[in-house]
């Protein structure tokens, strides 16, 4: 038989299965269960451990998480606004074991790639075939002098959704009229790139109502950022954005919007220009992989190298890295190319597991933004992989931005797609 | 024999090489659309559309409009430009097998009744058995939200009319007037 012939049916009958959108393997049956250990409830975690139990229910999948409950970030920032309540947010695990996930509540400390195991602080280890690992991010504290963990309960960062939104939202409503926020945006690579910009948004809608004299400022270590052309057009339409009266203030790197230290105790930031001082401050800052991924030495500079074919670690195999802690590039780290990506590694987990050809991957992100009740934004892309080059390519001639001149209406109805993104994101991760 | 086992061979080595040449499956394109329309196409709301159990021609069909600019979209257009036309055939196929999904939503239980009547008398030509999931289109259980966006596009001309549905959406609004589109929306809205 020629080199390819045998390799292409195999991949032909997998494309057949796959196409029945029931995959299964009656002939393969007998084989011994296979392990699956994902590390982390996040939105990588939990799809992949859905979808590796809708692709082959024969694995046996188990997540580990340290949290009780999902406290998923988007959609974090309409608690700081009142639109929405942190339990509005906030997901148990019982979906998932619908599925016939087994959900362990532990800390993981470290995977051990050779003995392939995974151990926990209450001491328990699993072994798996296939480990997931998608952390998150973790940040780098020593970043900003003046700013540790410690001082992050009194001055939050609010960039992992839960008692930090809420003491955000607090102090918000707790400042004087006319009080002064600040939102220290991070460096590039972060997760949810429009993220900062967007809160600042959420953050004008409850002042323009309750403390209409109020200012925003982003202060930010760079000169451009997502969706950059939308949000201006938005703050200017809702928020004054560009007039004197501006309720939003951007300060870019040019203008010296990079800080370098906090005086807690003053509430005063030291900027690369001037100093400032506000009554509320959020400082979110730089970014790398989450801790699991360093101490299972999953990580190169700051982000967790992978095959994009699979997802699997280029420095260990049969572990596999997703979401915001992988480098994915040219992938954002949002929520959708998490869970986008989880389904590429799961089907080539299953494929591994079947002797099945790895298929082509496909990948796509999208993600709102939203600036008031009535103007959503958004960004979307759908991308493949550059095999020869290990990188994910958006399609030219697709994807983009919401257009400038979109109507009030069409604006209206992405605020409503931005909340049907939500339900169903957590619907297809988590239910 | 031997002729024939090279053309066995042969068929065997080029035919899947050729339809599968370096496109991701039907199924692996479909799961990425899931994070607005729902697991396998059935959406949990508030607006984003189900597509499961979608006719395959028509999902074609709809990608094909959203791909040419020729339907309004918020986002679609963007999105449906970057499949082929073999790539949305598998998409198709993909969500025609899937069972759609229902999830209630709040209606008004009078004017589903009304919506019943014009529907029976102006849609059910086309849209059968309640405008189920099927051939033209998923009205039945579908997000009304989504309904409401797509009547105005229609009746504002961002939308084509497929062939004959103007005609009997001229003569619903003639006959009924205004309140004619919301009793349809709440109809199919409430069917379970």
């Amino acid at each position: 038989m020629s080199k390819f012939n045998r390799r292409d049916f195999i991949r032909w009958s997998a494309g057949m299965a796959l196409a029945s959108g029931s995959l299964s393997f009656p002939g393969l049956l007998l084989a011994a269960t296979r392990k699956v250990v994902v590390v982390g409830g996040g939105v990588g975690g939990c799809t992949a451990a859905k979808y590796l139990r809708k692709l082959d229910p024969n694995i046996d999948v188990t997540l580990i998480e340290t949290k009780k409950a999902y406290t998923s970030c988007f959609m974090s920032n309409e608690v700081l606004s009142g639109d929405r309540t942190i339990e509005s947010i906030t997901f148990d695990y019982e979906g998932l074991k619908r599925h016939g996930v087994r959900v362990v509540i532990d800390s993981v400390t470290a995977i051990d790639p050779v003995a392939k195991s995974v151990a926990t602080e209450s001491g328990d280890t699993f072994g798996y075939d296939a480990c997931v690992v998608s952390p998150g991010v973790d940040f780098k504290w020593d970043a900003i002098e003046g700013y540790d963990e410690a001082v992050a309960e009194e001055i939050p960062h609010a960039w992992f959704a839960g008692p930090q939104t809420v003491t955000l939202k607090n102090q918000i409503r707790a400042m004087p009229e006319g009080g002064r926020v600040i939102i220290v945006a991070p460096p590039n690579p972060y997760k949810c790139p429009p993220g900062p910009y967007e809160r600042a948004a959420q953050i004008a809608m409850y002042c323009k109502h309750h403390k209409p004299r109020a200012k925003i400022i982003i202060l930010d270590p760079k000169d451009a950022f997502s969706k950059q052309g939308l949000f201006r057009q938005g703050w200017s339409k809702h928020y004054g954005f560009g007039t004197e009266n501006s309720m939003i203030e951007w300060v870019g790197a040019a203008s010296g919007g990079k800080v370098e230290s906090i005086d807690p105790s003053t509430r005063t930031l030291e900027a690369e220009v001037e100093d400032f001082e506000a009554d509320v401050i959020n400082i979110i800052p730089p970014q790398k992989a989450g801790k699991v991924a360093y101490a299972s030495d999953l990580v190169e500079g700051d982000w967790c190298p992978v095959d994009k074919l699979t997802f699997e670690s280029t420095r260990h195999k049969n572990v596999y890295v997703l979401g915001d802690a992988s480098s994915a590039s040219k992938m954002p780290k949002s929520a959708y190319a998490a869970n986008s990506q989880a389904k590429v590694a799961a089907a080539a987990i299953v494929a591994k597991f079947n002797d099945l050809h790895v298929g082509e991957p496909t990948f796509v992100n999208t993600c709102y933004s939203i600036l008031s009740h009535d103007h959503g934004i958004s960004v979307a892309a759908v991308y493949s992989l550059d095999r020869a080059n290990n990188m994910i390519n958006p399609i030219k001639g697709a994807g983009g931005l919401s257009p400038m001149d979109a109507s009030d209406d069409q604006r209206k109805r992405e605020v409503s797609y931005a909340h049907s993104w939500f339900k169903n994101v957590i619907n297809d991760m988590m239910e | 024999m031997r002729y024939n086992n090279i053309a066995i061979l042969a068929l065997l080595t080029i035919l899947p090489a050729l339809t599968q040449a370096e496109s991701p499956s039907g199924q692996a394109l479909a799961f990425t659309c899931a994070g607005c329309h729902g697991t396998d196409g059935s959406s949990v709301g508030p607006s984003s559309p189900s597509i499961a159990g979608m006719d395959p021609d028509v999902f074609v069909d709809v990608m094909k409009g959203y791909r040419n600019d020729k339907r309004n979209s918020t986002i679609m257009n963007r999105i449906a430009k970057a499949y082929t036309d073999e790539q949305l055939k598998g998409m198709a196929w993909f969500f025609a097998k899937q069972k759609l999904q229902v999830s209630p939503q709040n209606h008004d239980p009078q004017l589903a009744v009304a919506g019943e009547k014009l529907h029976n008398k102006y849609c059910n030509k086309c849209h059968e058995k309640g405008g189920a999931a099927g051939d033209s289109g998923t009205l039945a259980g579908q997000w009304m939200p989504y309904l409401r966006y797509s009547m105005a596009d229609y009746i504002d001309g961002r939308r084509p009319y497929p062939r004959k549905m103007k005609r009997k959406v001229d003569a619903v609004l003639e006959a009924e007037g205004t309140d004619a589109v919301p009793a349809l929306i709440h109809y199919y809205g409430s069917q379970q």
